[in-house]
């Protein structure tokens, strides 16, 4: 099984050269840490900057310079700042061509739900909706269940949607799927994982086809 | 040249009033109009819908006219970190409209563009696309959202000059510049309201044709919201 340290690592070998990538908060921003270093790569954020770096120096924080979680952050040779609209047309116009978002439920029919409980506080959608409508490489990170152990692997979320049919591959604790038109289907197993816990943990249609072979990291 | 320049906060809003609709540019609190936001708290005008990314914080940002009690409606996209407006907000005092964060840039560039609506992606399916109009193309759907319309559009830029000519720093950029000429009075404070010519016309990021009022602002805190660093090895 992977924490979300593992979880982010998996992830990061998805992301190629010469990518702009646009990183969700949580397990997502961890993915910048462990991309190989001998790839091209420009993370987005969008509140308005491409070529992020990594967090400041003490002493040197700007408040002018953050990311879209508010984070002080440093810029990268080659960055460029842009207005809200601009960036918007970035995600939009896929132009950005990975994007990685946390989630509270996948359905099998790639339908997302990552923004609202129903009676709990809402905070916004902030950029995922229009991250989620428009990516047409979207990875999401996040559990294979909830804290009360239930799946986020669903037939159909429960939760009030952030959208529909968009979510194409789901990286877990427990496994790497992929969003089919059949359901989602199983590409990897975590270490130590079998298939069956996989399974017990999958409320949705599981797809499993010969042998599955486990994460390499 | 056309002067745009007024001589402090109190003569640019002028004109403000209860009930109306303003347009505030920043993400979190980078980027606000921190001198026309004191200057409201003090004008004590109350009844407002505000169009704005986020809400503050408690002591900082909207989250001043919030203590004040000030706001009617919000409309954004993303509004955590403020414990007053979720206590309003349960309440009912406070009326919320959350929005995709990129809806909400082009409802704004929309009204400083001309358009009155635009056809959007986000939010197809789920419930910010309820009651609205929708409509295929090339067999993918869209979401019909309309062009804001606001009384003054409250602007903080890095540097301007008299002819209203602005240029904004880093990402306190974000939603400044869309929301220039998209309210009926766009005010813009800057950092440093620097001599007419001393800007390249090349590095304008918004000619002063969208703006209508500009003024020196003064005593910029630009508080940071998340402080992250990294320790030198």
């Amino acid at each position: 099984m992977l924490d979300k340290t593992g979880i982010a690592k998996r992830i990061a070998k998805e992301v190629k050269d010469g990518y702009y990538v646009n990183l969700g908060i949580g397990i997502p921003t961890l993915v910048a840490n462990y991309v190989r270093e001998d790839i091209e790569v420009e993370f987005q954020s969008e509140n308005g900057v491409l070529g992020m770096g990594p967090f400041p120096f003490e002493g040197e924080e700007d408040a002018d310079v953050i990311n879209a979680g508010k984070q002080t952050i440093t810029t990268l040779p080659g960055a460029s700042f842009f207005d809200s609209a601009l960036s918007f047309s970035m995600i939009r116009g896929k132009h950005v061509d990975l994007t990685i978002l946390g989630a509270m439920e996948v359905a099998e029919n790639g339908d997302i739900a990552n923004w609202k409980i129903p009676g709990k506080m809402v905070k916004g959608m902030g950029g995922a909706m229009d991250l989620v409508a428009s990516a047409e490489n979207i990875i999401v990170a996040m559990m294979h269940t909830n804290k009360a152990g239930e799946s986020k692997l669903l037939k159909r979320c429960s939760l009030p949607l952030t959208g529909v049919g968009c979510v194409k591959k789901i990286v877990t604790n427990l496994a790497v799927v992929e969003v089919t038109n059949q359901g989602f289907k199983l590409l990897e197993r975590a270490p130590g994982v079998s298939v069956d816990d996989i399974k017990k943990a999958t409320e949705g249609h599981l797809i499993v086809e010969g042998n599955i072979p486990e994460m390499n990291l | 040249m056309i002067n745009k320049q007024v001589a402090n906060v109190q003569e640019a809003l002028k004109g403000v009033a209860n009930n109306m609709t303003f347009m505030l540019g920043g993400f979190g609190l980078s980027g606000i109009p921190e001198n026309a936001i004191a200057e409201l708290v003090k004008l004590g005008v109350n009844g407002l819908t505000c169009i704005s990314n986020n809400a503050g914080v408690d002591d900082f940002g909207l989250g001043l006219l919030l203590q004040q009690k000030q706001i009617k409606k919000m409309i954004s996209s993303y509004v955590g970190e403020n414990d007053e407006f979720e206590r309003q907000m349960l309440s009912g005092e406070l009326d919320v409209e959350l929005i995709p964060q990129g809806t909400l840039a082009e409802r704004c560039r929309a009204a400083q563009a001309g358009f009155p609506a635009i056809y959007t992606p986000a939010g197809y399916g789920t419930e910010v696309a309820e009651g609205k109009e929708t409509r295929e193309f090339d067999g993918k759907m869209y979401v019909l959202e309309h062009a804001f319309k606001a009384d003054f559009a409250f602007i903080k830029a890095w540097k301007g000059d008299a002819a209203g000519n602005l240029i904004f720093k880093g990402t306190a950029r974000n939603f400044n510049p869309n929301m220039c000429g998209a309210a009926k009075i766009t005010v813009a404070e800057v950092e440093e309201l620097v001599p007419l010519g001393s800007l390249d016309p090349n590095q304008i990021h918004i000619p002063g044709i969208f703006v209508q009022r500009i003024f020196q602002g003064e005593k910029y805190e630009k508080r940071i919201e998340q402080r992250t660093v990294r320790q030198r090895s």
